[in-house]
């Protein structure tokens, strides 16, 4: 019922790349967000963003408090032992407050809503993992090639 | 502002295209906009999430998140995306008469 004249967005293919915790729910909130919205979606994971459907680091993604100036923080306050657990923390509780789950929480979330997860073929030989690593809502790991055959019609989010 | 003609009545609508007045809701117009809205039947599952969502809405002033949905409805994330596939947050909201939800999980 809206008037926009541009063609409203039909699918997304998002790559998370990085494993902070600030890294990875970016490309999650969009892929649920898109879903929510009628839009497909799928997450492709890859380098140390893997981290986050590996099942014994998922739980422990941290917050990065050295090199993130956003912090407001001295580096060598964000150094300290401890920090970035704090930060981390702290972080979970406010995301907590707005309904944002856990990470593996969010991928079965993701996953039974009909977003597909995929992992970097080149990453997993490369940090040489097994599918057994992976969370169950793995979809497959898949090379580069395979991942543009998906994304086709889709647009690209890279973060 | 927009407009839809139901059951021969003509109701206004927001800017997203839902009941811009809650009070002109009722269980016949949120079938006929199910109806309009590619959901032949309102199912006992359906109407667990439209009720939910209303009720929620009343205290609180905008629809639960996913989340707060399949946790306290009863109805689990699958099931929510086969009732109202395409877009549970978006589509429920609209038959339940709501605002679109504000929130972005």
């Amino acid at each position: 019922m809206n008037n926009h004249s541009a063609q409203p967005i039909e699918r997304v293919s998002i790559i998370v790349s990085r494993g902070s915790l600030e890294g990875v729910y970016p490309g999650l909130i969009m892929a649920n967000g898109a879903r929510m919205e009628g839009i497909e979606a799928s997450l492709f994971f890859t380098f140390f963003g893997l981290d986050a459907i590996i099942n014994k680091r998922m739980h422990s993604l941290k917050v990065a408090t050295v090199g993130n100036p956003a912090m407001h923080m001295p580096t060598l306050l964000g150094a300290l032992p401890g920090m970035s657990s704090f930060a981390t923390s702290m972080m979970k509780k406010e995301m907590e407050k707005l309904d944002i789950p856990p990470v593996g929480e969010f991928l079965t979330m993701i996953h039974d809503a009909g977003g597909e997860i995929y992992a970097c073929k080149a990453s997993v030989d490369m940090f040489h993992l097994k599918t057994d690593d992976f969370c169950p809502e793995l979809d497959g790991v898949i090379s580069v090639g395979q991942f543009y055959e998906k994304a086709a019609g889709a647009q690209i989010i890279f973060t | 502002m927009e407009t839809m003609t139901l059951g021969g009545k003509t109701l206004a609508l927001d800017a997203d295209g839902n009941l811009a007045n809650r009070n002109d809701w009722n269980e016949d117009v949120a079938r006929e906009i199910a109806a309009y809205e590619g959901i032949a039947e309102l199912t006992q599952p359906h109407w667990a999430v439209i009720n939910f969502m209303r009720k929620v809405f009343e205290k609180e002033g905008d629809s639960p998140s996913i989340r707060r949905l399949t946790k306290e409805s009863g109805v689990d994330t699958k099931t929510l995306y086969q009732l109202f596939p395409k877009g549970p947050a978006k589509k429920a909201a609209r038959i339940a008469g709501l605002p679109k939800p504000k929130g972005c999980i």
